[in-house]
């Protein structure tokens, strides 16, 4: 349903330009779930965001269902059913809970918005008339961007980072809402994470480093490849990064 | 009476849409053209100077008073009102002005407010400012309010004022006694090269009084706002004052703050910030199918709201 096709990405930074991406290629499959994962600063994210169209590719192509949206601007490929929850959510000044939800969901939402809520861990009662603003807690805004996608009708679905700030006690509850949604709704999912929880849900995971799909695995590898790297390295005391690309001390 | 532009201008400003309950007094063009009283709420015609006063009976709960003032011409308008909210009252009063000014004179309209809210009462006064017209006459308005709130009295003030108004200067003075509250919400827009300054000074005169001004503002294209937002405590009081400005084109925001303490068990805060609309705003609502427009529109209308 989606083609990555050698998508290049170059962006200015204050010390000229950087190259971000390069030659990335995978494809998702109708209704599976994708988990991305791979060190910090190996352009998982970018390549979520140039998905979505907040980044324009410099170089390849991106196809959804067929359609060339490679030079589609952000709104449109959300038309087109695409969505992408923010790994670092904004917040509004003025606008409820229950409004956002009903911008991401249109009619639909405002029925269910208690559902959502709920699906994220949130009292429907305690939070659909409070303002997005900075009383919220990271956790709590993290929560209602994920709900935001879940209000959507989409054909794929991007959560960055989505466990960042969701207690152990809400994980389950998560994935299981992931869970629902790929298969109640139909919609492909794909993952950021590094969790393993979430790592479970794979049907196949989609290692980024430098910039690039270093391997498209499955859990399984991923799996043992850590807990090898656990008795290999002792990274956490002593990290100089050995062993392989995913040996981040965040783990 | 009232014509179609009339009751456009009303329900703008006063949120009327038909000829209101409780107690009214509507000034059309310089002149009272509708009135309404209650059992204890009265409205008096001033002698001494155009304008009315207000005179609301002790314990008078619930009830609501309407002036709205409308400019359908080019002139100048000048009011004096009162109002006496009496002891343990609590009431809604609802001002405004509506301009349609449709040729090339210049429509003015200066009011004074004065209010005195009594031990105990609770008021809240909603200020709304509209303006609109065709032609190329400027559309002026400067309103002063003064305020003494007594003794454990309350005052919440709304003050609101998008588009519309070519140039505006708004003078608001406010007293508060012992235990007195005051809440100021203020909410302004200006847009093309329109003008719009607002000086807030509030004084903290009794032990226990607070006050709180939450301020938000859109500048957009060639205007112009200045916010001179000052607050001055002579007791044991609690002052926050907090002033947010979104600033977009070639706009201009001035944001001068000012608090003085004169006694040293008064607590007062001053916050103040101008910027654009920030970018991570505009993304999320963009990734959720908004085009750039509306992302921007639905933004500036929660900020405002």
């Amino acid at each position: 349903m989606l083609e990555v096709k050698n998508v290049g990405l170059t962006l200015k930074g204050d010390n000229g330009e950087i190259q971000v991406l390069k030659d990335v290629n995978f494809t998702l499959e109708d209704k599976k779930i994708y988990v991305m994962t791979g060190p910090n600063g190996g352009g998982k994210s970018v390549t979520a965001k140039t998905i979505m169209g907040i980044h324009r590719p410099t170089s390849g192509r991106i196809l959804l269902d067929g359609v060339d949206i490679t030079h589609k601007e952000l709104y449109e490929r959300a038309r087109m059913g695409i969505g992408y929850a923010f790994q670092q959510p904004a917040r509004f000044k003025g606008i409820k809970v229950r409004e956002l939800l009903e911008i991401a969901g249109g009619k639909k939402a405002s029925v269910d918005t208690c559902d959502y809520l709920y699906d994220v861990g949130l009292c429907a009662q305690d939070y659909l008339d409070r303002e997005i603003n900075a009383s919220f807690s990271g956790g709590e805004v993290k929560r209602i961007e994920i709900a935001t996608i879940l209000a959507r009708d989409l054909k794929l679905a991007i959560f960055d980072e989505p466990e960042a700030g969701i207690d152990l006690w809400s994980m389950q509850r998560l994935t299981e809402t992931f869970e629902k949604m790929n298969k109640k709704y139909d919609t492909t999912i794909l993952i950021i994470s590094h969790q393993e929880r979430i790592l479970d849900l794979a049907d196949e995971v989609i290692m980024v480093a430098e910039g690039t799909v270093s391997e498209i695995t499955n859990r399984e590898k991923v799996l043992g490849e850590i807990s090898r790297l656990d008795s290999d390295c002792m990274c956490r005391r002593s990290c100089s990064r050995g062993g392989k690309a995913i040996a981040g001390c965040d783990r | 009476m009232l014509d179609a532009i009339d009751k456009k201008l009303l329900a703008e400003v006063a949120d009327l849409h038909e000829m209101p309950h409780g107690a009214f007094n509507i000034r059309k063009n310089g002149r009272g053209v509708e009135r309404n009283t209650t059992a204890n709420i009265d409205i008096i015609t001033k002698k001494d100077k155009p304008g009315i006063d207000v005179i609301i009976k002790p314990v008078t709960k619930g009830e609501s008073v309407h002036i709205p003032v409308i400019l359908s011409e080019g002139m100048e308008d000048m009011v004096y009102n009162t109002f006496e909210v009496g002891e343990d009252s609590d009431v809604l009063l609802v001002a405004g002005c509506g301009i349609h000014n449709p040729g090339t004179q210049k429509a003015q309209h200066d009011g004074i407010h004065e209010f005195f809210v009594r031990k105990g009462a609770r008021m809240k006064y909603v200020e709304k400012h509209y303006g609109e017209g065709e032609g190329s006459g400027v559309r002026i308005l400067n309103p002063k309010t003064i305020i003494e709130i007594e003794e454990n009295g309350t005052a919440e003030l709304e003050m609101v004022q998008i588009k519309g108004i070519d140039s505006a200067l708004r003078e608001t003075e406010v007293r508060l006694h012992k235990n007195a509250r005051l809440i100021v919400t203020e909410r302004l827009l200006t847009y093309l090269d329109q003008t719009a300054e607002s000086n807030i000074t509030v004084n903290l005169l009794g032990d226990d009084a607070s006050a709180q001004i939450i301020s938000r503002s859109v500048a957009q294209n060639g205007s112009r706002q200045v916010f001179h937002l000052s607050m001055r405590g002579y007791a044991r009081c609690r002052g926050h004052i907090q002033c947010d400005s979104i600033i977009m084109d070639q706009a201009q925001v001035s944001s001068v703050p000012e608090i003085s303490a004169f006694h040293s068990d008064a607590q007062l805060i001053h916050e103040a910030a101008i910027g654009k609309i920030e970018s991570e705003q505009l993304t999320k609502l963009m990734s959720l199918g908004m085009t750039e427009k509306e992302a921007e529109e639905t933004i500036l209308q929660g900020f405002l709201k």
